[in-house]
């Protein structure tokens, strides 16, 4: 038997990884769940057939959403999660003592409860008696907040589909609203390199600069995601990503990364001569 | 509740049946089925260009329906309760102007609310009857007109025992309902037409949680935009007939204007609408407004918005509400609705019905998901956020019974000279003018031109109120007939 999941980077680009066998599939109120086992990348999720994460790479994503802007502040008491309904980033929150609440707001509950079965090298995240699952869309829930949270994660499927509320000018204006002073925003900025993933790095970039002050992009190599090279937002109410880094602090922490330095935070922002236009394009 | 099998839809099958039998195109569009047009066969699809034909034997005629056309126009009188449905194919304006030609030959009186739509009064030019309006009185703190009390009606009618017909809106731009039902009985008693103007209603005919609909209150004529609430392609309409209605008198006035190369695309949209509406209607409705609920809630709750509804209701010019109609009163937050209107294009990417001085109306529809109603409220929590300042107020507005001299076609016809405002006074106007709030011309072709007219003009004009309609875009002058 020759089993395959492919996605499609492009019209014209596809990844293929070889399939050993189906665990579970899904079509819930808001998207199609599917998780196979796959010989060279472990288990993996696809929502509506896009790869949100595998087994093998996903260390570099969660940790790179996480571990940035908790080396900014690493004294977090507060942190809001929206999407993220793997665990992955609960997972890598949890490992700071600092933080008293983890809320994650997920649209999807199958997604969860599917992680949960068959992902719990990720959904180990949600066992933390700090972290609370909310039900909801990310959109409304944020809405409702106001300089709650120290630091917001938005770790949303791509600008189509049920996650496309969070690469909106209104959903970045609640969480400005919802975070307490000097609050950091981390969110996942899509990809460079293709032309229609530039076109929502862009737009989301030229959303997010108008409501922060401070708004940087910085990128990791993902190897499932579309060109492998992928992009994160930071925006903050006042601390920036390299001149207020607490890296000191962080050390002490002693907090163990497979993908995350203190020297890889700080080359993480050094962004590639195009990326860098494109950004200053819509600024 | 159907008479007929309302799960048919003969037009649109019969449209499928021509598609397979690959008929070879030696009649008009000459782009054969999009063969000639790549480019627009690409833009459109291939398919739709397929079924854009012309009037063959078995896809009948419009212009004289004998077969699926004659079944579909039966089975939409039969959903909307009528004894006759047309399909229009020049928007509900040419359901509203047929509507009128039918009603009132030249010289001949129609009863109609101040705030009606610029199409009626266009199909007044073409006709030759001469406008009576009645006040729709007007919410002073929304800046918006309403409908027509039963009483201003029935004072119109006693002072005009020769009208022919009374139009109403059911419902206007806003959602706000007359009571229709009373003016039909009035209007019947004294032998006039009851008309219906329904671009706003067409869903009435499909949900208990709606306002009753025209031909349920028993009038003569409506016309139902069935691109607005009902789903199908813009510029397809529907024109309704009760029993009183003579329906080949009125597929002649029809036919006087109407394209004899009426588009397949827009009458097979209206057959499967008709269709989708008899069968789901009723279930899409109640989404609707559960929707339109939800989110007055919502942004009730963020604070200087108001999304009004039925709380309006007086018994009056306010008899019933659409609570389908999301009209949202931004100025609580010193933000014009025009203004609110444009941030949410030009920022959120959200565009909305219209923005008038002192609202929005965000038109809510089978169409939306919740995702994108979140997306709305969340918008207007941040615009709020960030350009609320110190509120302001609206320029009051008193009605002014317009002085009809001429019919609006004699005025329109007519030469004219342009005069100074001041010196306008006393003249014939050969133009609108039309002041927002709250929206109703205070001038109409063939209307004479007081000292109050002017001064109210002046006066909104430094409240800030904006006035449209008039050729100069200042309104320092006016177009007034040559004495």
């Amino acid at each position: 038997m020759d089993l395959w999941f492919t996605e499609n980077h492009t019209s014209n680009v596809r990844l293929s990884i070889k399939v050993d066998k189906m665990l579970y599939s899904e079509t819930s109120k808001f998207q199609r769940i599917d998780i196979f086992e796959s010989p060279e990348f472990g288990r993996f999720l696809t929502l509506d057939g896009y790869m949100m994460l595998t087994e093998k790479d996903e260390f570099v994503y969660h940790e790179m959403i996480t571990h940035v802007p908790m080396a900014v502040n690493p004294d977090a008491k507060s942190v809001l999660v929206i999407g993220a309904g793997d665990g992955g980033v609960a997972r890598e929150l949890c490992k700071y003592d600092s933080i008293k609440e983890i809320d994650i707001v997920e649209i999807d509950e199958r997604v969860v409860a599917a992680c949960k079965k068959y992902l719990p090298q990720t959904a180990c995240g949600f066992d933390d008696p700090r972290v609370s699952v909310c039900f909801e869309d990310g959109v409304k829930y944020v809405r409702k907040c106001e300089e709650e949270y120290d630091i917001i994660i938005v770790d949303s499927t791509d600008p189509f589909g049920p996650g496309e509320g969070v690469f909106t000018k209104e959903f970045y204006g609640s969480c400005f609203n919802a975070l307490k002073k000097n609050g950091i925003m981390v969110n996942q900025h899509e990809s460079p390199f293709y032309a229609a993933d530039r076109a929502a790095m862009k737009a989301a970039h030229k959303k997010i600069f108008k409501t922060f002050p401070v708004c940087k992009v910085y990128q990791a190599h993902i190897p499932t995601y579309p060109s492998g090279h992928w992009l994160f937002g930071f925006a903050s109410k006042g601390p920036d990503p390299l001149e207020d880094v607490k890296t000191r602090e962080w050390k002490k922490l002693k907090i163990k990364t497979k993908y995350y330095t203190p020297q890889l935070h700080a080359g993480a922002f050094a962004l590639p001569a195009y990326v860098m236009e494109a950004l200053e394009d819509v600024e | 509740m159907f008479k007929l099998d309302q799960t048919q839809a003969p037009l649109y099958e019969a449209l499928l049946e021509m598609k397979d039998s690959r008929l070879v195109p030696f009649d008009v569009p000459g782009h054969k089925r999009g063969r000639g047009n790549p480019e627009l066969a690409e833009f459109l699809g291939k398919d739709c260009l397929d079924v854009d034909v012309n009037s063959m034997k078995p896809l009948d005629n419009l212009c004289h329906p004998v077969s699926v056309i004659g079944r579909a126009q039966e089975l939409a009188a039969d959903a909307f309760g009528a004894e006759s449905a047309f399909f229009m194919v020049n928007g509900t304006t040419s359901a509203v102007q047929a509507m009128i030609l039918y009603a009132c030959k030249e010289g001949e009186k129609i009863i109609m609310p101040r705030n009606v739509h610029r199409s009626a009064i266009n199909a007044l030019i073409v006709s030759g009857a001469k406008p009576v309006y009645v006040d729709p009185g007007i919410d002073a703190n929304l800046g918006i007109p309403l409908g027509m009390s039963v009483k201003s009606v029935e004072r119109a009618m006693e002072e005009n025992p020769d009208a022919k017909a009374v139009l109403v809106n059911n419902p206007t731009y806003y959602g706000v309902c007359s009571d229709l039902r009373s003016i039909v009985s009035m209007a019947h008693g004294r032998g006039m037409l009851a008309l219906a103007d329904e671009a706003h209603g067409t869903h009435f005919y499909f949900s208990s949680l709606c306002p009753p609909s025209a031909m349920e209150c028993g009038a003569d004529i409506a016309a139902a935009s069935m691109h607005k609430s009902g789903g199908s392609l813009t510029q397809s309409s529907i024109l309704l007939c009760a029993k009183s209605v003579d329906e080949g008198r009125m597929r002649q006035i029809i036919n006087l204007t109407q394209t004899t190369s009426p588009s397949y695309l827009l009458t097979s949209s209206l057959d499967i609408s008709r269709r989708n509406l008899a069968l789901r209607g009723a279930e899409t409705f109640r989404r609707v407004i559960e929707y339109a609920r939800y989110a007055r809630g919502e942004i009730n709750k963020i604070g200087d918005y108001y999304a009004f509804s039925k709380e309006l209701v007086n018994g009056s010019t306010v008899f019933d509400f659409d609570e389908t109609k999301l009209s949202i009163h931004t100025l609580g937050t010193g933000i014009s609705g025009m203004e609110v209107y444009d941030i949410l294009r030009d920022e959120y990417d959200i565009q909305t019905e219209f923005g008038d001085i002192s609202n929005i109306l965000a038109y809510i529809s089978v169409g939306d998901r919740p995702r994108d109603i979140e997306r709305l409220i969340s918008a207007l929590a941040d615009i709020r956020r960030n350009y609320k300042r110190p509120g302001c107020g609206l320029p009051s507005r008193e009605y002014i019974p317009p002085e009809v001299e001429v019919s609006p076609r004699e005025a329109f016809y007519s030469d004219t000279e342009r005069l100074p405002l001041k010196d306008a006074v006393g003249r014939i106007s050969a133009e609108f003018a039309m002041c927002y709030p709250p929206g109703i011309p205070i001038l109409a072709p063939g209307e004479k031109v007081t000292g109050q007219i002017v001064e109210y003009i002046q006066y909104a004009k430094e409240k800030g109120g904006s006035m449209t309609g008039t050729s100069d875009i200042d309104t320092k002058t006016l177009k007034v007939l040559k004495g």
